[in-house]
């Protein structure tokens, strides 16, 4: 058979479009797994507007699960919660932990188009994380300077030693770097980049209607080549949760994070078999419900009383009947998942036992009188979610029942703060903490003493022990990871001793996401992570 | 001039109501526990106190009560609302983005009210006692005695997740961008819902207020001279009967113009609209007084501006009222 040049053209070109097209067409329909198809819009639900989108001023995970896929950090964490490279590709600390050297990515640029430096780490680090961030202020009270020596040499200098794990966990969180020529010699408070973010991150601003949306679109020029697979994520504002439930349904958004639907309709949605319902990929973010005491009333001075109340009340039985089973007994101010921290073979210190509780009682003196009741407290409720009116509910028909009348002052979030924190007029509170990977961040404050009246989550409580504020010194700034864990064990012991908080129960949060979302846990903090490999199925 | 004067004379008397409000709501709002800075922290999951302080500081608020409304009321008679702690910018501009879907869902809501309302009102007058009265007098009913939360809820479950016809919420469609009429399309759409789910309980109300009015004015004696005259049945309700039973209904259209607005918080929180409502609501949440205060002022203005369009529609309905006094 003779060809024609034309048919030769043509059959070449055949070919060449069969050589392309055939993984296109396999792409799109039944791929191998672990395929990547690129394009797709994300649509993210978001329970709750932000007045600043910049995750160098405002440490939130509010703020992360939108700026994070725009601004990045320079050490972010992988499936297994270990510190991995993002911004900064290697560090190291100086012997006597007064110095850490990072090396910085080269080749990164701005959404704007101009290069990021070490000098943007800088300004990050002095005029942000130390002056404004929240959280930032506490890991970087010691840093001194930072040192640029070169363009991708940042060398952050520290008056006193600081733990390399305790920094790194913390810039996982709190290291997101914005760029310095648009935020230095500004109000950076009021600057417009705070709600108009620019970033190096896999996907760029697009636009903020305040009420409605936020999008933002791919990065063309993203420094991990060929990503991110996405082209777009529409985040949707959708305050009321039963509203989200029904966007989530008839597939306006395909993604609602950190547990803000209701309870009862996460419990349903784990039904259905277009969502998954799961708390991988949000390991690194545990949270506990929590009972604290007014040490300021002389019943609550008594550490047989506080113990009473831990005995009284059963976490299992609250756990399995108003959370749908979502979460565990705990047993101390460490998180189970937090291994580099968490003591070997803690147990609930004080299980539930409603004869031991009014034993404890009896023995610290407060019998029951007229009508059984010993003595009645105020209970304030910290709003963070629908389970703490359960609990505070479930606390006092439980103190009830060993006689202690509770009741219960119903405030909004700023109205409970200020009543507990700022003019400590409460009893008894209830509310969360939130553990951020290493007990220096967030959690040792609640057991610091000194804290100044106005600054929630911090030890208010008039409860003051000089061995603990010992203990959460030295563990701060010890640099040998072994005796550090060694110091929080001892912390552990000391405060489930005393029990200054109870923390009733731990848990974790949820995400609803449709099935089509991929690479959904690719970070133990995937909701706040940079999406860069996230990918929908056709 | 009459109109001029009128306008006028309504001008003054509203002004120092809205001082009052303006100034009462600020000292009211000084007794609820916590600030902006409170909120601001619990949002953000804690903070340290010398960043607290220095917040304080920024928002003013470690200045006194009395020196904060004295600047707020200084502010405002140069038509300055402030700026807004929640969004960062003037509380002018905030309040200018969220007021369309507002004005648009309690135009679309009162107009659909008051227009089948006043039908269903007619029809029941006219056939009372018979079973289309009962009828819509027992939907009424039930329109009234449901909370509209439920409506809204109910609406998305079975037009939005069951059947798939309309959209669960938001305003727009995102990311399409359409022109034109496909834009005003996309919006009315998106606002069936929440249009419905707002109208229905002002729908009852019209619809009862229709029927007694029609049931009374029909006992008149000029009713009866005009059936005496031979009119046909048609031309006495419609111009005899409904003109004269429409007085009452005005009179609510400017008083449901207040709780309209208080009903669009639960309407807009429900299907996620950007509306002043929402804006309201948040406002309280975050302590943002100032944009709190500035939602309340243009509330206040609006209340005032559909009251005055009433008082004007009244003399167009009775000549007997006269504005001019």
């Amino acid at each position: 058979m003779k060809l024609t040049r034309r048919e030769l053209l043509l059959s070449s070109g055949a070919f060449a479009a069969s050589a392309l097209f055939p993984p296109l067409l396999y792409a799109q329909q039944g791929q191998p797994a672990g395929a990547p198809r690129k394009g797709g819009v994300l649509n993210v639900h978001l329970g709750s507007e932000q007045r600043i989108l910049n995750p160098s001023l405002r440490a939130s995970t509010g703020v992360y699960i939108v700026t994070s896929k725009i601004i990045e950090s320079l050490v972010d964490l992988d499936a297994n919660g270990k510190v991995v490279p993002v911004l900064a590709t290697a560090w190291k600390a100086s012997a006597d932990g007064k110095t850490v050297t990072f090396k910085l990515r080269e080749g990164v640029t701005w959404h704007d188009g101009k290069p990021f430096t070490a000098a943007d780490v800088q300004y990050n680090a002095l005029e942000l994380w130390k002056k404004h961030l929240n959280f930032g202020t506490a890991l970087q009270r010691y840093l001194e300077a930072v040192d640029t020596p070169d363009k991708h040499t940042a060398v952050f200098r520290y008056s006193r030693p600081i733990p390399l794990d305790l920094l790194l966990r913390g810039l996982a969180d709190l290291g997101y770097v914005v760029p310095r020529h648009v935020f230095e010699g500004t109000n950076v408070l009021e600057n417009p980049a705070n709600t108009a973010p620019i970033g190096t991150g896999p996907f760029k601003f697009v636009q903020y209607e305040r009420g409605q949306f936020i999008i933002a679109e791919r990065n063309p020029r993203y420094w991990r080549k060929d990503q991110p697979y996405l082209d777009r994520i529409v985040w949707r504002i959708v305050t009321d949760k039963s509203a989200a439930t029904a966007a989530l349904e008839t597939g306006q958004v395909q993604l609602s994070a950190y547990s803000q639907l209701t309870l009862a309709d996460l419990d349903r949605l784990s039904r259905n078999p277009e969502f998954t319902v799961t708390s991988k990929g949000s390991e690194a973010n545990q949270f506990n419900n929590t009972l604290e005491f007014n040490f300021r009333r002389k019943e609550l001075a008594d550490v047989r009383v506080r113990r009473a109340l831990a005995h009284a009340i059963n976490s299992q039985f609250f756990i399995d009947n108003f959370l749908y089973g979502q979460g565990k007994p705990a047993t101390g101010p460490i998180p189970s998942t937090s291994t580099a921290f968490y003591p070997a073979g803690s147990k609930q210190p004080y299980p539930y036992d409603k004869k031991r509780a009014e034993a404890l009682l009896d023995e610290a003196g407060y019998k029951r009188g007229a009508g059984g009741i010993r003595f009645s407290l105020k209970l304030v409720g910290i709003p963070n979610g629908e389970d703490v009116p359960l609990l505070a509910t479930f606390i006092q028909q439980s103190l009830a029942e060993v006689g202690i009348k509770v009741e219960i002052a119903n405030y909004d979030y700023a109205g409970a703060l200020a009543a507990v924190y700022k003019e400590h007029n409460f009893d008894i509170a209830t509310g969360w903490h939130q553990y951020r990977g290493d007990p220096a961040v967030s959690t040792t404050v609640w057991y610091r003493s000194g804290s100044p009246a106005g600054s929630p989550w911090t030890n208010q409580y008039g409860w003051q022990s000089d061995k603990v504020d010992k203990l959460i010194d030295d563990a701060a700034s010890e640099i040998n990871p072994v005796k550090r864990k060694a110091l929080y064990a001892e912390f552990v012991r000391e405060v489930n001793e005393q029990l200054p908080i109870w923390f009733v129960t731990e848990r974790q949060f949820y995400s609803v996401e449709s099935k089509k979302l991929q690479n959904s846990a690719s970070s133990t903090r995937w909701p706040s992570s940079s999406w860069n490999d996230a990918w929908l199925k056709a | 001039m009459r109109f001029l004067s009128l306008a006028g004379r309504r001008l003054a008397a509203a002004l120092p109501a809205l001082i009052i409000i303006l100034a009462g709501l600020f000292l009211l709002l000084q007794l609820a526990p916590g600030d902006t800075v409170d909120a601001l922290v619990a949002q953000v999951g804690g903070s340290d106190p010398t960043m607290i302080e220095e917040l304080r500081r920024h928002y003013a608020l470690d200045q006194s009560t009395s020196v904060r409304l004295g600047d707020y009321l200084w502010r405002l008679l140069h038509l300055d609302l402030g700026h807004s702690a929640i969004y960062g910018k003037p509380v002018a501009d905030v309040i200018v983005e969220r007021l369309p879907a507002t004005l648009l869902l309690m135009g679309s809501s009162l107009a659909l009210a008051f227009a089948a309302g006043m039908a269903l009102g007619v029809i029941a007058a006219r056939r009372v006692n018979r079973w289309p009265d009962t009828l819509i007098s027992t939907l009424g009913l039930i329109f009234y005695a449901t909370p509209s939360f439920w409506f809204g809820l109910m609406g998305i479950f079975v037009f939005a997740v069951y059947l798939g016809w309309l959209p669960a919420g938001g305003f727009g469609s995102i990311g399409a961008d359409p022109h034109g009429l496909s834009l005003v399309l996309d919006i009315a759409w998106h606002l069936t819902l929440p249009t419905l789910t707002l109208a229905l309980i002002f729908l009852a109300i019209y619809l009862r207020i229709m029927r007694a009015s029609m049931l009374e004015v029909a006992t008149l004696d000029f009713v009866r001279t005009a059936r005496a005259k031979g009119l046909s049945d048609t031309a006495v309700v419609t111009r005899h009967i409904l003109r004269n039973a429409l007085l009452p209904m005005v009179t609510l259209l400017g008083l449901q113009a207040g709780t309209m607005l208080g009903g669009s918080v639960v309407v807009e929180c429900v299907f996620a609209l950007p509306g002043l409502g929402r804006l309201a609501y948040e406002s309280v949440m975050q302590r943002d007084l100032n944009t709190l205060l500035g939602v309340v002022f243009v509330s206040a203005l609006l209340v005032i501006v559909i009251n005055f369009v009433v008082d004007l529609l009244y003399v167009r309905l009775d000549p007997r009222i006269n504005g001019g006094r």
